[in-house]
């Protein structure tokens, strides 16, 4: 039997292998090197190793390269976008994370135990989170440029495992945090397995694993339809999970909540990004044959998912639930953006995509600077009056929440707006017609908050804004001037998607 | 069509410096109005060079075009922001950079006494940038916005002085009478583009052969209302007399040289929709003609010097639009009549403001008197100003009025005698209350308050009036010898070089239009010459009593729309409390009650969910399943 060797792209691969290797440097540099020294130093890795791959994605922008790496990677525009997107947030949640000291000295330590307590007295923290998440990132990066099932499927759990960990890495209320992370493991490995089978299926459906292959089979039809129908909803399945689409969206609440809220930010931004990614490529290419068998399917999910979403988010009271549920509720936006089928449902969810993790991003790191004396507030009944302490946070918040409601002149206008008309274009008229009605039930929640923050008296807690350094304002402030430029300005950026929206199988 | 890259500086210039001021706060107490005022005449440098360089050209490639970005791009829907320079709108630019910065520097000296000078300033700035945007825009779209931006320009100034109740009334009443006409424009827009699939003025000129007559002329009635709304015309007219309320510097420019033309602009920009629809046109002629005939009656009742003024802008702009509406045979007298009326009634605004300088802000009419002794300098601007505007020759006015009289006598047939006939009543009118208004200010008794001392303006106020009272003169003939803006204007509103029949000889116009400025100003002598009372008679006829209420225009709006409106609040009120906020509320309870059941699924037990997740997948399944059977 003959073997051939893989012939590698290395130059196409570029971004993604600088951020492995600079997260397996990180990995040697946390084994090696002294304490003081490591939280710098390893800051400079991810962040350089960000910007180093930014600039590769960049140089690659033009190229017309189809599948590289033994046709199991796919080098397009709309993935040099998403990595462009994915490694903008990283870059954002880096900063965040630097600025976060309430992650745990020692994540093994049990919770309450005297070592832990040692080392959090004497300083001897620990830095995994940064190769950790340098390995997310470059799995969030492969998982949209995957162009087969395999890869696919290994670039799913890079990105997930380090993610189970991060979650359980806060300072605080660590049992919860915990809690969280072994949550969000169980059941990641739960859907995975359904994606895994589902994998299978369609192996066995059409004797291969690439997207390419399946396509084939599907429009020239000699498969097995049974086999190719198990095998999608299993990874419809697997995919949902990862956006956090109802059914599958039970653990988005628990785990935004639990985990250390820059953390929170970068999951919920980045991770998005890139399952969104790849369920656009999948819908769109392997499957895009078999269309009249999930599209009704992704038609009732994104229904129900906005519904859900937008309906459990007014009766929540603590912040970070509350936009754990926005993210569920704007999960079914983006559904409805593959649903859409055609070219502006590709350029309007990429748009999406990309300020509404900006948004997100921003609207985390703006929660994680309301505190008092035991850390972060998260109560929303403790925001009341926020405005009065703190007039231009309060404004900023009310921007991301306006935005995430839709409100022009923000970027989520224009998101949802497109969205929704590429979705009509294509006939899509009830998701559209729910998604409108949500969106003004969605809009209550976040108005309500807002009057909260500007209106009502302030009780006597004290609830102050704490700033701890430039890194979170500096994001915050990014996040706050992109959605309002999005939504004044947003033509250039879709003209720039307009023009590389073409999805290569 | 060429491209040029120096039309936005003409809008960036005043807008950076508009913001600047504003950010810097009072850091920019010291050279704000100066810096103000150079970007401004530096905005008109920029005007005229353009306007140089235009002339240069032969006349197919004058009008240029300048892509700022991509505004909104939406599937094949695409709207650029980008700029159009023609002969139409450099008549514009030249105006209104020109005469704002005549009215800057006099300004300066206006002002001076005022704390908040430098807000005063960038206010203006603002304005300038607004009103180029609005003249410059190449799209509908593009013009909507500048066309908010002078309203909300025009809301501040009149409100600028809003430590008094009744002047922050005024402002937010010429913002709500605005607001109506605005709604027209978007509608006209949405017609426009429901129609041609474009809102730019090139896409609809293209494709507007293809139209039915309906939509054109529903186009044309709301692009009415909205010049009706801008321009203070008939039915919306009411907003102006107090929006007297502002500085002086900002009636003269605002609400007498510039943004109440804007209207004219609209109309004369939509010729290729006007000329079509003859519907519309002939609405923009009767609008015209009320307007024209109702402000100059209102103008003869006001005591107010100001509000005497802008009564007879009113009318003046009712002449313009009048002259619109008989299409290409007027388009060009309505804008010579727009830049003539720029002079002459800036000059007077800013005449306004120097006396009120010197009598201590009196702007009652009848507490002046005798004053051109005093003032010499500004009651030889102001008498300029008014030779001009009652249409003696060979003074501006006289050319571009004529003009609009003769035009509407070619109308031909009974209609043309009626509108001409109404011109010419509206022209005796004029002449009757500006004489009134020199008579009471400048010549008779001494009527003045106790404290007061008048006294010439400085240089600074005097030089601005000077200059405009020079165009009151000369700037009629100049755009009229041998037809300059007829043929100037000819490639933007007469493409086809229409002929335009004469039903009557001019010469017999002319003597028609002499003869009306003589009535007029013979019966004002008799009436108001020699010695006047200090206060307005009160034992008078019904008519002037309704000349001074505004011919009961206030009354009208309150009658027609306050109360209905203030009783349909009423009832929405109750019926939003009764039937939609219950609606509401039972929505939200019901909305609350499922998140609640819906929350109870939310244990917090992985085994929980990873249930929830199994029945989700069986779901789908069984969802492909079916589907697919």
């Amino acid at each position: 039997m003959g073997f051939t060797a893989p012939v590698l792209e290395y130059s196409a691969l570029a971004p993604m292998l600088v951020i492995f290797a600079a997260a397996v440097i990180g990995v040697i540099v946390e084994a090696f090197t002294s304490a003081k020294l490591r939280p710098s130093l390893q800051l400079a890795i991810a962040l350089g190793a960000v910007i180093l791959s930014f600039t590769q994605v960049i140089t690659l922008r033009g190229t017309t390269t189809t599948t590289v790496a033994m046709e199991s990677v796919v080098v397009d525009g709309p993935v040099l976008f998403l990595q462009g997107t994915i490694l903008v947030l990283a870059f954002l949640g880096l900063l965040l994370i630097a600025d976060f000291e309430q992650f745990a000295a020692q994540a093994s330590a049990i919770p309450g135990s005297p070592e832990e307590e040692v080392a959090t007295k004497t300083g001897k923290v620990q830095t995994e989170i940064y190769p950790l998440t340098l390995f997310a990132v470059g799995g969030m990066m492969l998982f949209p440029a995957a162009s087969d099932l395999i890869t696919l499927f290994v670039a799913l759990e890079v990105l997930s495992l380090p993610l189970y960990l991060m979650a359980g890495l806060s300072r605080r209320r660590r049992l919860l945090s915990q809690e969280a992370a072994l949550k969000y493991f169980l059941l990641g490995a739960y859907s995975s397995a359904f994606f895994l089978f589902g994998s299978a299926f369609l192996y066995g459906f059409a004797g291969k694993v690439s997207f390419q292959g399946i396509h084939n089979v599907i429009t020239s039809g000699p498969g097995n339809d049974v086999f190719l129908l198990i095998g999608l909803a299993a990874i419809s399945v697997g995919l949902l999970f990862k956006v956090g689409a109802v059914p599958f969206h039970a653990w988005t609440p628990d785990v935004y909540q639990g985990a250390p809220t820059a953390v929170t930010a970068f999951m919920a931004a980045a991770t998005k990004v890139a399952a969104f990614g790849a369920a656009l490529r999948i819908y769109y290419t392997a499957v895009s044959g078999a269309v009249w068998s999930w599209r009704p399917l992704l038609i009732v999910i994104a229904i129900i998912t906005m519904i859900v979403g937008s309906l459990i988010a007014i009766s929540q009271r603590d912040v970070k639930r509350m936009l754990a549920y926005s993210s569920i509720a704007h999960t079914g936006f983006l559904i409805t953006g593959i649903l859409a089928l055609n070219q502006s449902g590709i350029t309007a969810t990429l748009f999406y995509l990309a300020t509404y993790g900006l948004t997100t991003m921003g609207a985390f790191a703006l929660v994680s600077l309301v505190r008092d004396a035991s850390g972060e507030v998260t109560d929303l009944n403790r925001w009341v009056g926020l405005a009065r302490r703190s007039p231009q946070l309060a404004l900023i918040f009310s921007l991301f929440l306006l935005s995430f409601a839709g409100i022009p002149l923000t970027a989520g206008f224009i998101g949802k707006f497109s969205i929704f008309s590429a979705a009509y274009e294509n006939g899509a008229i009830s998701v559209v017609v729910v998604g409108v009605l949500a969106s003004a039930i969605a809009a209550f929640f976040y108005i309500r908050v807002i009057v909260m923050m500007f209106f009502a008296e302030p009780g006597s807690d004290s609830v102050s804004v704490i700033i701890p350094s430039r890194y979170t304002m500096s994001v915050i402030w990014v996040a706050a001037i992109v959605t309002l430029l999005m939504g004044v300005f947003p033509g250039p950026l879709l003209d720039l998607i307009g023009s590389l929206s073409t999805l290569v199988r | 069509m060429n491209t040029s890259t120096n039309i936005v500086y003409l809008i960036a210039l005043p807008l950076f410096s508009s913001a600047l001021l504003m950010l810097l706060g009072r850091k920019a107490d010291k050279w704000g109005h100066i810096f103000a005022t150079l970007i401004s005449a530096s905005a008109f440098f920029v005007g005229v060079t353009e306007f140089f360089a235009m002339r240069s050209r032969p006349e197919e490639a004058r009008a240029v075009t300048q892509k700022l970005f991509t505004w909104i791009s939406v599937g094949d829907f695409q709207v650029d922001a980008s700029l159009l320079l023609d002969q139409l709108s450099i008549a514009f630019v030249l105006l209104i950079t020109g005469v704002g910065t005549l009215i800057h520097i006099y300004s300066i000296a206006y002002m001076s006494h005022d704390r908040d000078r430098r807000r005063f300033f960038a206010y203006l700035n603002f304005f300038i940038a607004a009103m180029l945007l609005l003249v410059l825009g190449d799209s509908y779209l593009n013009l909507y916005v500048g066309w908010e931006g002078v309203g909300l320009a025009s809301y501040l100034l009149i409100g600028f002085w809003n430590q008094k109740p009744e002047y922050a009334t005024a402002a937010k009443k010429a913002f709500v009478m605005n607001r109506v006409g605005d709604f027209g424009l978007s509608i006209a827009i949405m017609i426009g583009f429901a129609t041609f699939g474009s809102v730019s003025f090139s896409g609809i000129e293209e494709k507007v052969g293809g139209a039915g007559e309906t939509a054109l002329t529903a186009m044309g009635l709301m692009l009415l209302l909205a010049a009706a709304g801008k321009s203070a015309q008939f039915p919306l007219q009411a907003w102006l007399g107090d929006a007297m309320a502002g500085p002086t510097p900002v009636s003269a420019l605002i609400h007498a040289a510039t943004m109440v033309t804007a209207g004219v602009y609209l109309i004369t920009r939509s010729n290729f929709i006007f000329d079509n629809a003859p519907t519309a046109q002939l609405a923009v002629v009767m609008i015209g003609i009320i307007t024209l005939l109702f402000g100059a009656v209102i103008g003869t009742a006001k005591d107010d010097i100001k509000k005497a003024l802008a009564a007879s802008t009113m009318s003046q702009i009712g002449y313009m639009i009048l002259a619109t509406g008989f299409g290409p045979a007027g388009y060009a007298f309505a804008i010579m009549h727009l830049l003539t009326h720029g002079f002459f009634k800036a000059g007077m605004f800013l005449g306004a403001g120097s006396v009120m300088h010197g009598m201590n802000d009196e702007v009652n009419m009848r507490k002046y008197g005798g004053l051109a002794k005093f003032m010499p300098i500004t009651s030889i601007t102001f008498g300029l100003g008014y030779l001009a505007i009652i249409g003696v020759p060979p003074f501006a006015g006289f050319y571009s009025k004529d003009k609009i009289i003769e035009t509407a006598f070619n109308a031909g047939g009974v209609q043309g005698v009626i509108f001409g006939g109404a011109a010419l009543l509206g022209a005796v009118i004029t002449a009757f209350y500006m004489t009134r208004v020199m008579l009471l200010t400048f010549a008779g008794n001494k009527r003045w308050a106790s404290d007061a001392h008048p006294h010439e303006s400085p240089f600074l106020m005097w030089a601005p009036m000077a200059v405009l009272a020079i165009g009151s003169v000369a700037s009629g003939y100049l755009l009229y010898s041998g037809k300059a803006i007829v043929k100037w204007l000819a490639p933007v509103v007469d493409k086809d070089h229409h002929e335009h029949v004469e039903f009557l000889p001019p010469i017999v116009v002319t003597t028609l239009a002499i003869v009306a400025v003589l009535i007029g100003v013979s019966i004002a002598l008799l009436k108001y010459r020699g010695e006047q009372s200090d206060s307005a008679p009160s034992d008078v006829s019904i008519w002037t009593r309704f000349a001074r209420r505004d011919l009961l225009q206030d009354d009208a709006n309150e009658f027609l729309f306050m109360r209905p409106g203030q009783e349909v609040t009423k009832a929405l009120v109750v019926t939003d409390e009764r039937v939609i906020d219950g609606a509401v509320r039972g929505v939200a309870a019901s909305a609350v009650g499922s998140a609640r059941g819906l929350r109870k699924l939310q244990t917090g037990y992985v085994r929980n969910y990873a249930l929830l997740i199994l029945i989700g997948a069986a779901l789908i399944l069984a969802a492909i399943w079916v589907v697919t059977i």
